[in-house]
Formats: structure tokens, sequence, C-alpha cells
């Protein structure tokens, strides 16, 4: 017999499988389950993006592409970046299309970090920081944001974080699974804490179309001086509805791309081809198909925010991507235990805030990215639920 | 407030208190918004949407082809007004190329129907011809999937197997 877990490397090993996963597993066995569990859009792709994807096939273009992505691609997204969040980037040297979103992050931790070196990861966040850190030996530290700060990262909680010893700062904003937003005045006060150090930021902004009020997405890379000690980590997944397609792009100071790519070549190769072609589509002609998308998406969160307050789970007012984070502590059960309560009871399935670090333990995330009737439906069991209980 | 009709049109079960919200409204705004446009008659009723072969599968539903002559002065607005007086005829409407009116009639049957086209519409004085076409299926009426089952969301999550 082999022992596999020999075998394997211990890093490997160290790292969690997400908490998740679990509680899909009984949510599939069920009939009649309203999810509210999915992040990611319920929108397709819109009709003119996947035309040019069909029409690459059809055409036979079915090779590889440069391992950078096509030149044509890399200069739309820098068209794109430069009107939507006013950074300017180098086509050709500063930009790399990626698997993506989560393999351009995976490049930067592995390019970057040093075993023993330390990763700033605020959470709650999105589950796959910590465990990038930990294979390659860097030792992750977590910092807890509140609901009091809105879930924000705070330059004090920041500034006590950090040590000889960091490298890495990942900022998750918009975030998932919280809606928090850092406005540019929040970013600033970040931007104040890092200057002087050599901190590099991980900025994570792949749900940065979807905010919502006035005030439009900041680009970290945006503010004075941040520019050089940023990677920007964007894609096409959560703006243009297209997951499936799985491309994203990183951009930054051409000496860090500049590795990133030696490692995606010889990791990756290339992104999807014909991914690609419907991308510059989407760059070039998809402002609009956005725009429509995060108005549905606005009115959605609108109608779930105050149905929540309406059942008295306060519920924090997230202000960008497609998620909620109403606070449950008030029913004295653990995230986990209502979420299953939940599911067994009324068939209704959302996340425990605790599958995406400590910190989100008492609140659950809820995901608005389906129809208002199947919203108004789960709201109206959670809402039955809750009596049930006697909340 | 044109946001408010396409909420309404989507879904007309909607309180004011969750169009208020989504609209980031007041629920007085919304109450008031919405009495303006019955009393301009912008928002002319609020009906389910029923997938009838559901309930009843004998019920016959026919688009029906009029060519009718104009009266003078009154043009198609008088052979219209005798059509649409009929409890058996849905909807009517008046379009341009091979024939005038456009005509859909529910019965119990296909006889039903074509009883009713018969003695009805094609007696009435200035209908030159008919020409009745039978729904088989309803795919899609108002902008919603007839057949719940083609609506299920197909997204899978990526943890699960």
């Amino acid at each position: 017999m082999i022992d596999y877990s020999k075998l394997l490397t211990k890093r490997i090993q160290q790292v969690r499988p997400s908490g998740i996963r679990k509680f899909f597993d009984i949510a599939n066995e069920m009939d009649d389950v309203i999810s509210l569990s999915i992040g990611e859009p319920d929108f397709s792709t819109p009709w003119h993006v996947r035309q040019e994807g069909i029409k690459s096939l059809e055409m036979g273009k079915t090779w590889y592409s440069p391992n950078r992505g096509f030149a044509e691609l890399r200069e739309e997204i820098c068209k794109f970046f430069d009107r939507h969040y006013h950074v300017q980037y180098d086509p050709k040297t500063e930009v790399l299309v990626t698997v993506g979103g989560s393999e351009a992050l995976d490049l930067a931790v592995r390019c970057l970090v040093e075993p023993g070196e330390e990763v700033l990861i605020p959470q709650p966040s999105f589950v796959c920081y910590e465990p990038m850190a930990q294979m390659v030996g860097a030792v992750p530290v977590i910092i807890e944001t509140k609901e009091k700060d809105g879930f924000r990262l705070t330059p004090e909680e920041l500034r006590a974080a950090i040590t000889p010893k960091t490298k890495l700062l990942v900022l998750p904003f918009p975030n998932n699974p919280t809606g928090a937003v850092m406005r540019k005045k929040d970013l600033e006060a970040i931007a104040d804490v890092i200057r002087g150090t050599n901190l590099i930021v991980l900025s994570d902004e792949i749900y940065s179309e979807l905010t919502y009020g006035d005030q439009p997405h900041v680009a970290f890379s945006s503010l004075p001086d941040m520019r050089e000690r940023t990677i920007v980590v964007n894609g096409f997944s959560k703006a243009f509805a297209m997951t499936g397609w799985r491309l994203g792009y990183a951009m930054g100071p051409k000496e860090l791309i500049a590795q990133m790519t030696k490692l995606h070549q010889y990791a990756i190769m290339s992104a999807p081809t014909t991914s690609q072609y419907a991308a510059v589509e989407a760059m070039r002609h998809g402002d609009a198909d956005i725009v429509y998308m995060r108005e549905q998406y606005d009115m959605r969160r609108r109608l779930i925010v105050d149905g929540f307050n309406e059942m008295n789970l306060t519920c924090f007012e997230p202000e960008g991507a497609f998620y909620v984070f109403p606070c449950i502590k008030r029913t004295g059960l653990s995230s986990d235990e209502f979420c299953e309560k939940l599911l067994y009871a009324k068939h209704v399935a959302v996340v425990p805030g605790s599958a995406f670090g400590n910190c989100g333990e008492g609140y659950v995330r809820v995901s608005y990215s389906y129809s208002i009737n199947h919203i108004t439906e789960a709201l109206s069991r959670i809402h039955d639920f809750l009596k049930q209980l006697g909340c | 407030m044109d946001r408010l009709l396409t909420l309404l049109h989507e879904n007309a079960r909607l309180s004011n208190k969750q169009l208020a919200a989504m609209l980031d409204e007041t629920e007085e705004n919304i109450s008031t918004a919405i009495a303006d446009y019955e009393k301009q008659g912008v928002i002319r009723g609020y009906q389910a949407l029923i997938n009838w072969e559901r309930v009843d599968t004998n019920k016959a539903i026919a688009l029906i082809e009029l060519r009718v002559s104009p009266k003078k002065n009154r043009g198609f607005d008088e052979i219209a007004g005798k059509v649409m007086s009929f409890p058996e005829v849905d909807s009517v409407y008046l379009m341009s190329g091979g024939y005038d009116l456009a005509v859909t009639v529910h019965g119990k049957s296909m006889q039903d129907v074509a009883m009713f086209v018969m003695r009805r519409l094609s007696t009435l004085d200035s209908v030159l011809s008919t020409a009745t076409h039978f729904i088989l299926t309803r795919y899609k009426e108002s902008g919603v999937i007839m057949n719940q089952e083609e609506e299920k969301d197909e997204r899978r999550d990526v943890y699960c197997d």
C-alpha cells in the first residue's frame, strides 16, 4: 500500500479544503432548493460578444495565442482601463492575459513572495488568497475588517499588521462576500501607510464594474506613487458575465509582469484563444451591457437589503459586487447552523460567512445574481424560517 | 419613472414597498406615480399570464387574418370596433402588409373557433376574406417562457462536482 500522505507535499496537505463544499453537497441532494448561493452572474454573456467567439471558431482560429495574450486584446484592455479608471498601461510590456483573475493572483504571489515572508489578507474575503500564500511557504497574516468600518480596511489596522517581513498586501475590493467598497479617501489613507514601505499591493479589482451609487470605482494604481508598487488583477467574468470563458488579466510595472509572464508561459502557455476574440468585442462594444447589468443588480440589491432589514437581520449596505452580508447573530445560531437549518427547513441555500474567514462568523453571504421573482420567493421563505425560530 | 413601468410589466405583483426599495423612491411617490399612470391610461390593467394548456387541454386559440375594406372617413376604426366587441376576441391589431386586421380568438375547441369565424367574423359587412391559423404551442408570451422547465437555472456552484 502506498502511503500517499508521505508522497504529497506538506504544503498542499496543510491547505484546508473549501468549507463551502460540504454544504453544497447537501443542497444538491434536495428538490425544490431556492439558492442564493452562487457567486456568478445570472446573465449570459452578451450575444454580440458570444458571436465573436463563435465567429473565430467558424473561421478556424483555434491555435495558441501569444503567451501574453493577443496584442489586439492587450491594447483594448489598456484602452478600457484608461477610459474607465484613468490609469495608463503599456499594452506591450505591462499587461498579461490570464486564465481568469485567479491565475493572475497566483502568478503574482508566486513571483513575489519568498518563504517565510508575510502576506497581508483582509478578511472576510474570497477563499483563494490564504492557500496561495501557503503554497509558496509564506505566512498569511489575516486582518479582520469589521462591520462598524463598513468592512473596509482601515489604515490603523494595516499599520499594526506591517512587520519587516511583510511583502504583499492583498486588497480585495469591491469585496466578495461583504460587498464593501473602498472609496477614494479610504484608498488614499491606505496609500499613506504604504508610501515609504517596500510593500507590493495585489489589488483584486475583479468586481470593479459592479459598484453602486454615483461614485465610480477607483483603481488603487491611480493614486500617486501607487502604480509602481501595484499589481492590478481584473477580468471579464463579472463585468461581462463571462465566467465560463476563463479570462482575466494582470497589469503592473513591466519588471513584475515580465516575470509573471515567464511563469505563465511555463505553467499555462496562453489563455484560451476563443475567449480572447470574444473579449476584444466586449472591451470595444460592451460598455452598454455593463450599464444594463449594473442597473439590474442595483435594483435587486436594494430589494434584498430592504428585505433583510425588514426581517431585522441587520444588513450592512453593500456598495459593490453582488452579495449582501446580513448579520445573523440575533438568532443565536452560528453561521453554519443558520445555513444548515435554513436549508433543511425551507430549502434555501446561502453561504456561511465563516467560509470567508473566521471573522465572517455571525454573518451569511447572500448572492443577488438571481431574478426578482427568485429573490422575493427566497426572502419570504427566510422570513418564515425566522418566525419558526421565534425571532 | 420608465423603470417603474418596466418593473411592473415584468411583475405586477411587486408591492409598492418593494418597488420603492428597488427604485430608491418613497412608497408615496410610487403609489402616486402608479395612480397617475392609471388615470392617464398608460397602465390599462393587471393580468396573470396563464399557461392555459396546463389547465384545459381543449382550449383553442387562433390567429385570424382579416382583409377588410376601410370605410370612408372612419378608415379601419369602425370594423375594428365591431370585431373587438365580441368576447371571444382577445386582441385586435391593424397590420401593415398582406392583410389588415390580426385578430386572436379564444374558444373551447377548434370547431368552436372555426364556427365563430364563419358565423360572426366573415359575415361582417366590410370583411373581404379571412384566414384562420390555429396556435399549436405557445413557447413564449409577453417575454415569459411558458414552459417553466426550460427556465431552469443551469449554473452550478464551482465547489460541486
